[in-house]
């Protein structure tokens, strides 16, 4: 791979999904790309990228963006935002949408869809206080690939093991074959399809809660601005951003603040507040 | 420091669990059979045990059954470890007295969470 090829594979992965690849991951391009030369039937990584810069096949850019792509997950990663989805957000919400018996909880980067079946299974922890609201979790990821097996709902026995209680697997999944199939009420309760973070997404209309982990961290700084923002335009004003535990918004200028004592969780700031003071009411 | 008892009739599985656990911080016993760590457990009670299914002379649910009933025999926090991951073994051994339940073949990551999941970390 040429310093000019490397420049080029750059280029083309910031301008087509946001991820920004410096000089010092030229080690993990090369880890996820070659297997895919090889598999291409292609001589080198070189080749690979000539073949995405002329544009010989359609499919070759969309499978360098999927290879480096990172997609690792599992049932109830970290813990804390799903205790802080049951513990903090859902009652806030559930007491503030009494009325319109409503909410719509957004997975912007699901992976093979352990993020979203996570968040039903806890919204099932909430089932009698939400007995016949209208609930929707849209799960969203740039790889057409991963949702196809997020839409499945079929999981290996090691997917299933990691973050996952026995008794909330026995009581979620079936066995099938050698894998575990979700449940078909927890399924049809996550609506997924693919999206670029990097588009427009205004249509997929405002949400309570936004899952966002671990994918900004890809973003140069505009990019990650550019996505906070247009993702606070589709947050409900009292509604809650959830990024990784280690990201931090700081001097992005983004209507979000933190909520103390639960990292990763952001209470958006209603626009015409007075952020500081309005957000102590927001989380009390 | 916690005291994990790791029980399996296969050597190689017991240096496996016992390498993820010390990391973990845990002090290790190991025992080959259900005897073994039934006899293990009678001197002294551990607050865990990582524990087989198939092995001679007493297997895992049988060894289950007799720890359960033994005084104190009720603390330890046990998490099954085995090649059984037919349901029906799953729940029997749920029902026996087991508080976590891991399907070979595991990584640290899985025996990490599953000790986590029982407020041994």
């Amino acid at each position: 791979m040429t310093p000019a090829q490397f420049a080029f594979l750059t280029e083309f992965l910031k301008q087509r999904s946001g991820i920004a690849i410096g000089e010092d991951k030229r080690y993990l391009v090369e880890a996820r790309l070659a297997p895919l030369a090889r598999m291409r039937g292609l001589a080198s990584l070189g080749d690979l990228i000539e073949g995405v810069r002329k544009g010989l096949d359609v499919d070759l850019g969309d499978a360098v963006i999927e290879a480096m792509t990172t997609n690792e997950t599992f049932f109830f990663r970290d813990g804390s935002p799903f205790q802080a989805l049951s513990e903090v957000m859902l009652p806030k919400l559930i007491a503030a949408r009494s009325a319109e018996r409503r909410l719509r909880i957004w997975s912007a980067a699901c992976s093979t869809g352990q993020e979203p079946y996570s968040i039903a299974m806890t919204l099932d922890q909430h089932a009698a206080a939400l007995a016949g609201w209208t609930i929707e979790i849209v799960a969203t990821d740039l790889s057409a690939e991963v949702i196809a097996k997020a839409k499945a709902g079929l999981f290996t026995q090691f997917e299933v093991q990691r973050g996952l209680p026995i008794r909330v697997m026995l009581a979620n999944f079936t066995q099938d074959g050698d894998k575990w199939r979700i449940s078909e009420a927890l399924r049809r309760r996550v609506h997924f399809r693919t999206l670029n973070l990097l588009r427009d997404f205004s249509a997929l209309g405002r949400f309570d809660v936004v899952f966002c982990r671990n994918v900004l961290i890809y973003f140069d700084v505009a990019t990650k601005r550019d996505v906070l923002a247009r993702t606070a335009r589709q947050t409900a004003e009292d509604g809650y951003l959830v990024l990784g535990a280690a990201e931090s918004l700081a001097s992005l200028g983004v209507p979000y603040l933190p909520v103390p004592a639960r990292p990763g969780l952001f209470a958006r700031v209603p626009s015409a507040a007075n952020a500081p003071s309005r957000f102590g009411a927001a989380v009390a | 420091m916690k005291h994990c008892l790791v029980v399996d009739d296969s050597s190689v599985i017991r240096k496996v669990a016992r390498r993820i656990l010390e990391g973990q911080d845990f002090k290790i016993s190991e025992a080959e059979n259900g005897e073994s760590a039934l006899a293990l457990c009678k001197q002294a009670m551990p607050d865990g045990i990582l524990l087989d299914w198939n092995m001679p002379v007493m297997d895992g649910f049988d060894f289950l059954t007799a720890l359960r009933s033994m005084p104190g025999g009720d603390a330890p926090k046990v998490v099954f470890c085995t090649t059984e991951n037919d349901v029906s073994m799953i729940t029997r051994a749920m029902r026996a007295g087991a508080d976590e339940y891991v399907m070979k073949p595991f990584d640290s990551d899985i025996i990490t969470s599953k000790f986590a999941e029982v407020g041994l970390l």
